[in-house]
């Protein structure tokens, strides 16, 4: 390890400078840590260990990029943009919020964040799960996919703003709305536009949805695909599941897998 | 409705030579020949006929000859047939003109208007057949300065170097994704970047589990749609590229329509097989320059910082002040798509009508990159319209580190440039995903063609070097001294930072 790495010390402490291992689980404090620093620490402990906590987190990038191994990450404090983007099978908590591109191109694995999440959550994510406690920003799940037996989840407990869903291709969406006051509606425009797969589930009005999207009633097939991510979502935050399933929801699906077809002279 | 558009192309057969076997019939994919069994004569219908020559090249008699249809509409410079045609076929269809291939019009060609140098009398010519003549070329960053250590009485590099790769010679194959072109296409490529010592790239459809073997000679790219990006995919390439633009299509996304998402293409897209595969005109997590180094330093992130990463934008108005952004955002090579760039379906109107001729970018790029000291940080690849080794000798000399080769590779194994790639139908066997005529490329003669075509341009390329007294390929990078133009402007020359023949 480089210089880098000696860097001051702040709770917990952290004799050696920044990692613990101490009954299997391996804690970092990340401090003034460079994120390539971080991510060559989490490389290495994530062969060899189940779980690593990471301390003071301040918007470091890209934690957990391209990660490969079955950890179970704890992040304390904010992650930066790109977090865990290209990921291979980690989960990863965080306590806190975090900022853009969470989850960006993930393959498998899970994030859940206490808190609330930035632009592009899931972007072009292909499996695993992402639940996000509270509001997220703009173009959420834009052009997720599934293929085989990847399917991707992704929750948002609060809110999203406009262009959530644009060009999904595939997995599950849902937005649970629990931020919202009541009666009123989810302010986001041009839901699922350019959507040409997967299903949005949307709790709460939507006030606005792209031209390729049609809204439909839940059926019984719905509810049974729903609720269990529902109830994991809640194990997660403490929230009552049976509660925010007799919310009203609305399902979101796209016209056709093929949007554009008649685009072009043949 | 009634069509008003008249064939494009009328087939003549020389009854006397043809011995009705047929072939014509079944090699075509459009369904023009078919016979005629109550007169025993094979006939044709011509308005299917693309003029792609399958039929011609396998006829055993050489029965076969294809015409423009020399019946003409009155000529007029304005109204020429194809603007004529292009609004008829767009008032029965409503719809936006595809087409394949690079831009088809003859005013941007500069390469035509370059000449190169050789030397006379006052320096000696090198020849390459007899003296050794470098073409190896290492494409990535180089540092600003070497520091060198003494060890044991030996120097020994100090400076930690960028990944590079090293290509044998400065011929790259660009971007071509499997779904527009077959399996056999992307294997004979990455079997004949092998053989040669360069590089294949899998452009934005993902790349075939059966082709990770030869992952040390495949560029992997990265673009909106992200279609097979996965942790593996990123592992297995000697390199990885985010595609911003191409120089066919700059500033518009793509589609690959469903009816060519096969059960293989499914596979390596990552998508399932029926849906159309969009790509967003712009990645939506790559607004801003800042933003493209976030993408650039998560995917070094994500491949430890083992591999060059480049970053791929097609030539338009204000291409230097972006590729100065793309080398500060830590873009280890760029490549300029130029206008001419092809591809395997854009809107004939984009394709004709955006952005910029690669030559005046490529001097504009490298000359701003030199001005402002960042030259080394990244290597520059060209591409769109490179069709011979003297375009590669001039690219080089304009400020290039390498080229990247699409059509010429394909026409290499056979393709024939008759623009109708976004059919899916090539009857090459080239462009298209369907299973029974991809067999028409055999991938070991493929790459037997393609592996041909280095080599013959590599000796081209050394002879020219060696007349202008040059041995190795590094002296020639930017080396616009060897140049000089003919019949251009006086802008023109200033942009492409070259004099005028005779000065």
């Amino acid at each position: 390890m480089d210089k880098r790495l000696s860097h001051k010390e702040q709770k917990p402490s952290n004799p050696l400078g920044s990692v613990v291992a101490n009954n299997g689980v391996v804690t970092i404090n990340a401090t003034d840590m460079h994120y390539r620093d971080l991510n060559l620490l989490l490389k290495s402990h994530s062969n060899t260990t189940k779980r690593i906590d990471i301390f003071n987190v301040y918007g470091q990038r890209y934690i957990g990029t391209g990660l490969k191994n079955n950890v179970e990450i704890h992040i304390y404090g904010t992650p930066g943009n790109d977090f865990a983007a290209f990921m291979d099978g980690p989960t990863i908590y965080v306590h806190g919020n975090a900022q853009d591109g969470v989850g960006n191109t993930m393959n498998s694995g899970k994030v859940v964040v206490y808190g609330r999440a930035g632009d592009i959550v899931g972007y072009a994510m292909r499996g695993g799960k992402i639940f996000i406690r509270d509001d997220a920003g703009y173009r959420v799940g834009i052009h997720m996919k599934e293929y085989g037996d990847q399917k991707p989840i992704l929750v948002v407990g609060g809110t999203a703003q406009d262009f959530l869903g644009e060009y999904m291709a595939g997995g599950i969406l849902v937005v649970l709305g629990l931020t919202l006051n009541n009666g009123e509606s989810h302010k986001a425009k041009f839901v699922g536009t350019g959507m040409h797969g997967g299903i949005i589930y949307v709790r709460g009005r939507v006030a606005h949805i792209g031209k390729e999207v049609k809204i439909m009633e839940l059926e019984k097939n719905d509810i049974a695909l729903l609720k269990p991510i529902i109830e994991e979502f809640c194990g997660y935050f403490n929230f009552d599941a049976n509660k925010i399933l007799t919310g009203e929801f609305k399902k979101l699906i796209p016209f056709s897998t093929r949007p554009y077809g008649r685009l072009y002279a043949q | 409705m009634k069509s008003y558009i008249e064939p494009e192309f009328i087939i003549e057969r020389d009854n006397e030579r043809c011995t009705r076997c047929k072939v014509c019939v079944n090699q075509c994919t459009y369904d023009v020949h078919y016979y005629d069994p109550e007169d025993d004569i094979v006939r044709s219908r011509d308005e299917n006929c693309v003029n792609c020559h399958r039929c011609v090249v396998f006829c055993p008699t050489r029965a076969i000859t294809i015409k423009r249809n020399p019946t003409q509409y009155t000529e007029n410079w304005n109204w020429t047939r194809e603007a004529i045609m292009a609004v008829k076929k767009q008032a029965e269809t409503g719809g936006i003109i595809l087409t394949g291939m690079g831009c088809d019009k003859p005013y941007y060609t500069y390469w035509d208007r370059i000449l190169l140098n050789a030397s006379q009398v006052t320096n000696p010519s090198i020849d390459p057949l007899r003296e050794p003549m470098e073409l190896r070329t290492y494409l990535g960053a180089k540092p600003d300065k070497l520091e060198l250590d003494m060890e044991n009485g030996d120097v020994v590099l100090k400076t930690k170097l960028a990944p590079q790769l090293c290509a044998e010679t400065p011929i790259l194959f660009t971007a071509l994704s499997y779904g527009a072109i077959s399996f056999n296409v992307h294997l004979a490529l990455a079997r004949a970047a092998t053989e040669f010592g360069t590089f294949m790239n899998t452009g934005e459809g993902g790349l075939d589990k059966r082709l990770y073997k030869y992952g040390d000679h495949i560029i992997v790219q990265v673009a909106s749609g992200r279609f097979g990006v996965s942790p593996d995919y990123l592992d297995v390439g000697a390199a990885l590229e985010i595609k911003i633009g191409q120089g066919a299509k700059p500033g518009i996304g793509g589609h690959l329509p469903g009816e060519k998402v096969t059960e293989d293409i499914s596979r390596t897209r990552m998508i399932p097989t029926g849906t159309d595969a969009l790509s967003p005109a712009p990645q939506h997590d790559v607004y801003s320059i800042e933003d493209l180094r976030q993408l650039i330093y998560a995917l070094k992130e994500a491949t430890d910082y083992t591999k060059p990463v480049s970053v791929k934008i097609a030539a338009v108005h204000n291409s230097a002040a972006i590729a100065s952004g793309m080398v500060r955002a830590g873009a280890d090579i760029i490549v300029l798509d130029g206008v001419r760039g092809a591809t395997g379906a854009a809107p004939r109107v984009i394709r004709d009508n955006v952005g910029i001729p690669i030559e005046l970018a490529l001097a504009s790029v490298d000359q701003r990159l030199r001005d402002e000291g960042i030259r080394n940080k990244a290597s520059i690849i060209i591409s769109g319209g490179i069709r011979s080794s003297a375009d590669v000798v001039k690219a080089i000399a304009l400020g290039a580190d390498a080229v990247y080769i699409g059509t010429a590779a394909l026409v290499a194994i056979g393709c024939t440039v008759c623009q109708k790639c976004h059919t899916g139908k090539c009857p090459w066997g080239i462009a298209t995903s369907d299973p029974w005529i991809s067999k028409r490329v055999d991938p070991d003669i493929a790459a037997r063609r393609l592996v041909n075509l280095l080599r013959a341009w590599s000796l081209e390329i050394k002879e020219m070097m060696g007349g202008m007294g040059i041995n190795a390929i590094e002296s020639l990078r930017g080396n616009r001294e060897q140049l000089r133009g003919v019949g251009l402007t006086d802008t023109e020359l200033k942009i492409l930072g070259i004099k005028m023949a005779g000065e």
